[in-house]
């Protein structure tokens, strides 16, 4: 689906608003409608692309069961719940919303429309017909941070933030506790960009930090730019979301790589033999929804050494957030004995021991 | 800090500030003849993508370069026809433009994204001929419209039409120019965020640029070399916001630097309200330089 589509979209939006039940009574022979709504383009090569390839997943695997719709491009705010209403009314009975800022709109619009399945990605409100679902992104990190730690020669990592949110913030902390596993002495410099996507920023991000001596880069932001700083500047850093080696055949070591697809078509399949339930979904490697793009410029042990904490971490032996864990001040945040929960990783609001900076307020 | 930190900073801030001094000195020229185009976000991803594909295909930058050249003018061509020909309404038709090139660099891109190419060669102290382009046409287009008879011709044309046709200047000739001009400085622009600034497409890769490139022709009082200070110093702000987070604590007076990035990004927008609510105190100086017919139509029968 293209602007067009999308602006006609937005049109029938606000009519649907005003008359939802006239609109959209799928019969029971039809195909499953799996509506997606995009916060980026779905050429961005990362957040977005990752989801819309899971989609074209679900089509080939599926075929005539399933019909998807996407729109792309769409502001969290006002704008989603107009195009999340389209959506439902349009007769999808499954719809995907796939950014955080999408969580109030989409609750809002499921109270609405009873009989739609919805599932909001990255959120933590759920209601009777709304799901949410992530990823363990933080798993890939630890392994980032465990090659890191075998390649840098300086043994300081640049780290670009995007927002301070506790994704974010677990993403740098699990990172440099894989990094410290291997060098105890590891740091790592953070920089926030306040943008999920800026080609510009991030890229000055990452000279500014190899400029402060780190030599390897990871970013929690959406475009390769950083990653093409890293290949002039002759230092190696990770792919954000997609396997991104073509814009940086020397420097990309690997991405973590989101893997929606054996979730959508699962829960496809769900509302199909009408098994659906709501639920909290948060798979890491052990699900498959995580994978590790194919490493490139390291050493085969080094390789070998990602490759086990991958492995560790899918079969429990490794657990990320095990004490002792120190945080900035050097208090011990989590206790040795114990690790955190869930409900603690997903809120976490402090920096790990070892990490320069602090999460803005 | 050491040397090479410093003259890195330098190098960073000079990439952060081009793009802006390349956009803002065409748009500079095109308001000084009289014409308002907003559309200097859309001429900057249609440079941006052109330049680019063109560099793929053809393996030269300088070709992608030229290309972006004309992309922007063939952009400005499209705003000049309709509000000088057909007398469209100019902020409108600006606004209309950006749109319309953001819709159509994406559809462009979209099968180039992913695709690197070759950073444009370095020339001089690590920097690109583009970059010294954009500094030599500063100082050009200061000196065109101070001292030369047709910089002077520009100007009349821009502070009042109708004196300028009535003593037989081309007034839609001259704001044609004036609007290609600034067209393919965008396209440079444009060219500089996808061949130099990062190596690659991506959608909406200005990020707003085109919008801060308008708001310092106002932020410099329409004067060139003020555009030059303040390209350089919202550059400054942007990348030196960055590099401070890198470097870590940096403490002044015994308390920790913290610059909010959400107020970096606002910055020259903040910068701009604050000069129009000064210059909007001195009728002088905004009678000096702000152009009288911005805007404003013209139809040589009226």
């Amino acid at each position: 689906m293209k602007r067009r589509t999308f602006n006609k979209m937005l049109g029938a939006g606000l009519l649907a608003g005003a008359a939802p039940a006239i609109i959209g009574r799928a019969a029971a022979a039809d195909p499953l409608g799996i509506g997606y709504i995009y916060v980026g383009p779905v050429e961005d090569f990362g957040w977005t692309h990752a989801h819309d390839v899971a989609r074209k997943a679900v089509e080939a695997e599926l075929g005539d069961q399933v019909k998807t719709t996407f729109v792309e491009s769409v502001k969290e705010g006002p704008d989603a719940e107009r195009v999340i209403a389209e959506l439902a009314s349009k007769g999808n009975k499954l719809i995907f919303t796939t950014s955080f800022g999408y969580m109030n709109p989409t609750l809002k619009v499921a109270k609405r429309f009873p009989d739609v399945k919805f599932e909001h990605a990255t959120g933590y409100k759920r209601d009777v017909n709304v799901s949410t679902y992530n990823i363990r992104f933080y798993e890939g990190r630890y392994v980032q941070g465990v090659i890191a730690g075998h390649l840098s020669k300086s043994g300081i990592v640049g780290y670009i933030g995007s927002v301070p949110i506790p994704e974010v913030v677990m993403g740098m902390n699990a990172f440099i506790l894989g990094m410290r596993s291997v060098n105890p002495k590891a740091r790592m410099k953070i920089v926030w960009v306040n943008a999920w996507y800026d080609p510009g920023k991030e890229g000055d991000s990452a000279k500014a930090l190899i400029d402060q001596g780190a030599d390897v880069i990871a970013q929690h932001t959406d475009s390769g730019a950083p990653l093409q700083v890293c290949q002039q500047r002759n230092v190696v850093g990770f792919g954000q979301a997609s396997d991104m080696i073509t814009l940086a055949p020397k420097a990309q070591l690997t991405a973590s790589v989101d893997h929606w697809a054996p979730y959508y078509i699962k829960r496809a399949q769900d509302v199909i033999a009408g098994t659906w339930k709501s639920e909290d979904v948060w798979g890491g490697f052990a699900s498959g929804m995580l994978i590790m793009a194919p490493y490139a410029n390291m050493p085969d042990d080094v390789a070998k050494a990602g490759k086990a904490a991958e492995a560790d971490i899918g079969s429990g032996k490794i657990v990320i957030f095990q004490g002792p864990i120190k945080d900035q001040s050097g208090a011990d945040k989590v206790p040795a004995g114990t690790a955190l929960d869930d409900g603690a990783i997903a809120g976490m609001n402090w920096l790990a021991d070892g990490i320069d900076g602090q999460i803005p307020s | 800090m050491d040397q090479a930190i410093i003259v890195s900073f330098v190098l960073s801030v000079m990439t952060a500030s081009t793009p802006l001094l390349l956009a803002a000195t065409g748009e500079l020229v095109t308001e000084k003849s009289g014409v308002l185009n907003l559309g200097v976000e859309g001429m900057m991803l249609v440079g941006a993508i052109v330049g680019f594909a063109t560099t793929v295909h053809t393996g030269s930058a300088w070709l992608g370069v030229l290309a972006a050249l004309f992309a922007g003018m063939a952009m400005a061509l499209i705003f000049a026809i309709l509000t000088l020909t057909f007398l469209a309404n100019q902020v409108a038709t600006g606004l209309a433009l950006t749109i319309f090139g953001t819709g159509l660099s994406a559809l462009v891109g979209s099968s180039y994204v992913g695709t690197a190419v070759e950073a444009l060669p370095k020339v001089l102290f690590g920097q690109d001929a583009l970059v010294y382009l954009s500094l030599l046409a500063v100082f050009a287009v200061a000196w065109f419209l101070r001292r030369s008879h047709r910089g002077l011709v520009l100007r009349a044309v821009g502070d009042s039409h109708d004196a300028a046709h009535a003593i037989g200047y081309p007034v839609i000739l001259i704001r044609y120019a004036a609007t290609l001009f600034g067209g393919a400085m965008c396209g440079l622009a444009g060219a500089y965020m996808s061949l130099a600034y990062s190596t690659s497409w991506a959608e909406n890769m200005t990020a707003g640029r085109g919008w801060i490139a308008l708001a310092l022709v106002v932020f410099a009082t329409w004067r060139p070399v003020w555009l030059l200070v303040g390209a350089y110093l919202f550059g400054g702000i942007m990348y030196g916001s960055l590099a401070i987070q890198a470097a870590g604590a940096i403490n002044l007076f015994g308390y920790p630097l913290v610059v909010p990035s959400q107020l970096v990004s606002a910055l020259p927008y903040l910068a701009t309200i604050a000069v129009l609510v000064v210059i909007s105190r001195d009728r002088v100086k905004i009678r000096l330089n702000a152009p009288a017919c911005l805007g404003r139509p013209f139809h040589a029968a009226g």
